[in-house]
């Protein structure tokens, strides 16, 4: 197993007193399988990829990313596992904005430490992104700017990808064709995908789908 | 790793230069105002020094009256004798071509340091040591000087003169003989240097010369003293550059964090270590401060340049002593810039380092941390300067002396600015519950919601209005006080020097029939409570009963010091030993009561007063060789002329009053034209800063604006808006400036000054300079808002409508 997560719980402080999040959650992923994450707003589908990539710790239970149990790492090794592992994509796409498209595209694989130029410019045409490796972000419109987020992640060869709603900012054919992409080129690259998402209709086109309810698996 | 992370660190710079600009601006300008200040500072130092270094033989110990009077020659002769290893010195001022110059008479034969001069113009081969001595010795001899002084005395002496370059401006060395002919001295010398310690078997100091003292060496200790004072103020001023500075640099730093905070947090979760990103981000600032600091320290040397000659000829006028108007590059003030730049970039970069390293990577991704500056901060902020600010009260109330000064000063500017965002935010909070219209509603508290992002910019903006009102203030009340004391000391149409006895019977003869009044003006040594002094005599007539500046006027004071009941003393020997009004003091053998202390502007020393015929009965032989003419103020300049005509008396021996007071005040004007200048580059650096500041807002405006924009308010009528928000916000500073710098200049005037000069001025205010002030920060806040301003005026609807499309 690529991941497995194991009795997680995890609370928030807020206005309101103490929320719990997720409430025992379990689930497992093999690598190179495809899963999307459902449920309605609050049901810690977007908590669950922070805890998983090491951005937050859970308040009790396990996750381990590639038989690295991640809660008990501290954070250089968190941060090395997001390097070498895990690859985010985020909904709000987070690209660099001081570097052009064809750094943004680079920039995790030189993270990593292993830049393959080949795969990073095959990745980059089946992008479509081959004609703005000089653009900055700023010049792109949001459907661009997620096939760059998409691309940085692609290009590091994670095993696992962890997208949060990557395709919630497109329309209808377009979250289909970067859907497509983003299935296509992690079975190349031999990735898992764990997607968060609202779509059932892109949720269906997944190896496996997890609906979530009130921090549980439904 | 490392590589890819310092590139995108890099990257940011090279995307936004004008944020890299701002930023290196901010350092380079703090650093150079410190750096002029501190290079000013060392270099007139270097100057005393240098002349110190000649007079005193590199700090060997000196022989001499401690009275200050001459030494008989056969002393010299006795301790030679006796087997003491000394070399004589005569010094002595003489006026020589219109001009005081100090001259220093040595024995080349004994004395082991002689300053090197540069060769002598057209000779085709260099002289051996041998040919020097010999012209040195003479005759005509030859005197050494500084290559302006040289050029000066050049024509006016029959003796060679020659440039070199190891002696202060303003003096001349040469041989005893020579010297001591030019200063018209026989068979006395001024000093002994004790060049070797002396051998065992010779007879101790005491038995050989009982009146005399060996002091031990402090080069440059006597002309240390004298300009202390004003290097104290540059001093005190490099120290409000410094905190100003510090702010700016504090500001910029800020800035840059907060303009990256989105890329930090997207680094960090893609997997660079929080301590990685730490360490790259800290050589980045290293390098940045080591950059700007580079550049500051250029043009704290420009700043500099411009201002030394008016310190040096400030310096020289005001105290006599030497200071070279040219400005050599020097590791101490090169050094203390740097250390401004990575000081300043260290301490802003402590705090943004630690805010990095906690940064929470789940937050939005958006700048906010000003923005969103809680108001309990706020309060805490200002709770904290108020606690600042009491530390310095009790300084200046309670305490005396330099330290308790600073410490107030230093208390005074920390402690009001800290509690500067806080008042406004009050007042803004004022207006905004006030305001009726929406837009104006919506005006105040957008004002507020800025605040916290200027509250650098706008403290430092208060540091330099408060450092201009305090440091303008106490020039006036040094130049109101100072005009004064020169119509009360100066007081006479003609000051005359006849030069001899025969010379001035024949001139007060001649005068007598014609005049309304001949004064003389008579002075010498003397001890006043056991320390050096100077004595006047002062003769009975309504030109000093009138005029005398007197701080402790009392019925029957001139009527007691023409009978000889009393004496009157200064006010800097008054504040020394705590002297007052009717206390005993010892003046030589006398033991006299005090009948009034007086002003006396500018002298560093002791002095006293007696009645004229007291002051002759007591130094018979001080001739009465110079005089105050009273005579009708229009009849001056013919006397002047006729005065010339009749006597052949040189520019240098008669000077009427105005010339005088114009001169005086010249002195005095330069003094402070070196802080005027410094103030004023204080305010500029003020306003870069609030231009930084508003620049990288301005880019976060967005989504405050657009709504706004959304709603039907024009970009135009938006950007005045800014305008006018920069305006009010620099007017609610300036305001708040003024008590600042008001308190600021009684610390100066009671507390600095009282420490370092010895006396205590009446504190003036000037209500027009601070309209004046107040008119200039606006226009300072108007020109640092304007580019921003003029940006969101024509701001693209798209890139407003993004706001909308981003979901920001």
């Amino acid at each position: 197993m690529i991941l497995t997560i194991d009795g997680v719980r995890k609370s928030f402080t807020g206005p309101e007193g103490s929320v719990r999040v997720l409430d025992g959650l379990h689930l497992d992923l093999a690598a190179g399988e495809t899963l999307a994450l459902t449920g309605e707003s609050g049901s810690g589908k977007s908590t669950l990829l922070t805890l998983v990539a090491g951005l937050d710790a859970p308040d009790e239970g396990r996750i381990m990313v590639s038989g690295q149990q991640v809660n008990a790492l501290d954070d250089s090794a968190r941060a090395a596992l997001r390097r070498t592992t895990v690859g985010l994509v985020f909904q709000q796409f987070n690209l660099i904005p001081s570097l052009n498209v064809a750094a943004n595209l680079a920039f995790q694989a030189r993270l990593a430490g292993r830049l393959d130029m080949p795969w990073l410019e095959e990745v980059t045409g089946r992008l479509g992104l081959s004609d703005l490796g000089n653009r900055y972000p700023e010049q792109l419109s949001g459907g661009q700017q997620q096939r760059v987020a998409i691309g940085r992640t692609l290009a590091a060869r994670p095993a696992l990808i962890l997208a949060d709603e990557p395709t919630g900012n497109l329309d209808e054919a377009a979250a289909d064709r970067v859907l497509d992409l983003m299935l296509e080129l992690s079975r190349d690259s031999g990735a898992a995908l764990l997607m968060v998402t609202h779509s059932k209709r892109l949720a269906g086109r997944l190896d496996r789908r997890v609906h979530l309810s009130r921090g549980r698996v439904a | 790793m490392w590589r890819a992370t310092a590139g995108v660190l890099a990257s940011h710079w090279r995307r936004h230069p004008g944020q890299t600009a701002t930023l290196l601006l901010g350092l380079a300008l703090a650093t150079a105002l410190w750096t002029g200040v501190q290079a000013i500072n060392a270099e007139a130092r270097a100057s005393y020094d240098r002349a110190a270094d000649v007079v005193t033989q590199n700090g060997r110990p000196v022989i001499r009256d401690p009275s200050g009077a001459d030494i008989p020659l056969e002393i010299y002769v006795a301790l030679r004798r006796a087997g003491w290893p000394v070399a004589p010195v005569v010094e002595g001022r003489a006026d020589i071509a219109g001009r005081d110059v100090t001259l220093i008479g040595i024995d080349p034969l004994s004395a082991p340091v002689l300053p090197a001069a540069e060769p002598t113009e057209g000779s085709a081969t260099p002289e051996t040591d041998t040919e020097g001595l010999i012209a040195f010795i003479g005759p005509p001899g030859r005197l050494m000087a500084a290559p302006e002084t040289a050029a000066r005395l050049r024509g006016a002496l029959s003796q060679d003169v020659l440039n070199t370059p190891d002696i202060a401006p303003g003096t001349a060395i040469g041989d005893i003989g020579i010297v001591s002919q030019l200063l018209g001295l026989q068979n006395v010398i001024t000093r002994m240097i004790v060049v070797a310690d002396p051998p065992a078997h010779a007879p101790p100091l005491a038995q050989l010369a009982p009146g005399l003292e060996q002091l031990a060496p402090e080069a440059g200790a006597d002309m240390a003293g004298l300009t202390g004072s004003f290097h104290l103020n540059l001093t005190a001023f490099g120290l409000l550059s410094f905190t100003v500075g510090l702010f700016i640099v504090h500001g910029a730093i800020g800035l840059a964090f907060e303009q990256r905070r989105g890329m930090f947090r997207t680094i960090r979760a893609l997997g660079v270590p929080a301590r990685t990103l730490g360490v790259l981000v800290a050589i980045e600032l290293a390098i940045i401060a080591t950059l700007a600091g580079a550049v500051g320290v250029g043009l704290g040397y420009v700043i500099a340049a411009a201002l030394l000659p008016d310190v040096a000829a400030t310096l020289r006028g005001l105290y006599g002593a030497p200071a070279s108007g040219a400005l050599a590059l020097r590791p101490s003030w090169v050094a203390a810039g740097f250390a401004m730049a990575w000081l300043g970039t260290g301490i802003a970069a402590a705090q943004a380092l630690w805010r990095m390293a906690r940064l929470p990577l789940l937050e939005s991704a958006q700048p906010r941390a000003w923005a969103l500056a809680s108001s309990a901060s706020q309060t805490r902020q200002a709770l904290a300067g108020l606690g600042i600010l009491c530390v310095g009260a009790f300084a200046g109330w309670l305490a005396d002396g330099l330290v308790a000064g600073f410490t107030a000063l230093g208390g005074l500017l920390l402690g009001a600015a800290l509690g500067l965002p806080w008042v406004l935010a009050r007042g803004l909070a004022f207006a905004e519950r006030r305001a009726r219209a929406p837009l104006t509603e919506w005006f105040w508290a957008d004002t507020r919601q800025q605040l916290p992002g200027l509250s650098l910019a706008l403290m430092a903006l208060m540091l330099a209005l408060a450092a201009n009102i305090g440091v303008s203030t106490m020039v006036g009340s040094f130049r109101g006080t100072f005009t004064g004391w020169l119509d009360q000391r100066l007081a006479a149409e003609i000051y005359l020097d006849a030069g001899t006895e025969d010379r001035a019977d024949e001139i007060r003869t001649w005068l007598d029939p014609q005049v309304d009044a001949i004064l003389p003006q008579v002075w010498t040594e003397a001890e006043l409570g056991g320390e050096p002094a100077t004595l006047r005599g002062l003769p009975n007539h309504a030109t000093y009963r009138d005029n005398w500046p007197l701080l402790t006027p009392a019925s029957g004071v001139w009527n007691a010091l023409e009978r000889g009941e009393g004496i009157l003393i200064n006010e800097q020997f008054a504040r020394r030993t705590g002297t007052s009004t009717g206390d005993v003091v010892r003046l030589d053998d006398w033991t006299a009561p005090v009948l009034a202390v007086y002003s006396d502007y500018g002298n560093p020393g002791a002095e006293a007063a007696v009645g004229l015929r007291l002051f002759s009965q007591l130094h018979p032989n001080v001739p009465q060789v110079r005089f105050a003419v009273r005579l009708p103020v229009a009849d001056a300049p013919k006397m002047v002329e006729a005065l010339q005509n009749e006597f052949a008396l040189g520019a240098d021996q008669m000077r009427d009053q105005a010339a005088l007071k114009a001169l005086s005040l010249e002195i005095f004007e330069r003094t402070f034209a070196v802080t005027g200048a410094l103030n004023v580059l204080t305010l500029g650096v003020a306003a870069v800063a609030m231009l930084t500041s508003l620049l990288t807002l301005a880019t976060q405006r967005l989504p405050q604006v657009a709504p706004i924009w959304a709603m039907g308010l024009g970009r135009t009528q938006i950007a005045r808006l800014e305008l006018l928000r920069s305006a009010l916000l620099a007017l609610g500073t300036a305001v708040c400036a003024i008590p600042v710098g008001l308190a600021l200049a009684w610390v100066l005037l009671a507390v600095v000054n009282v420490a370092a000069f010895g006396w205590r001025l009446p504190m003036q205010v000037f209500p027009s300079d601070w309209v004046g002030l107040t008119a200039l920060a606006l226009l300072a806040a108007l020109a640092a808002a304007a580019l921003p301003a003029r940006r969101l005026g024509r701001r693209p609807p798209a890139d407003l409508l993004k706001v909308f499309a981003n979901d920001r």
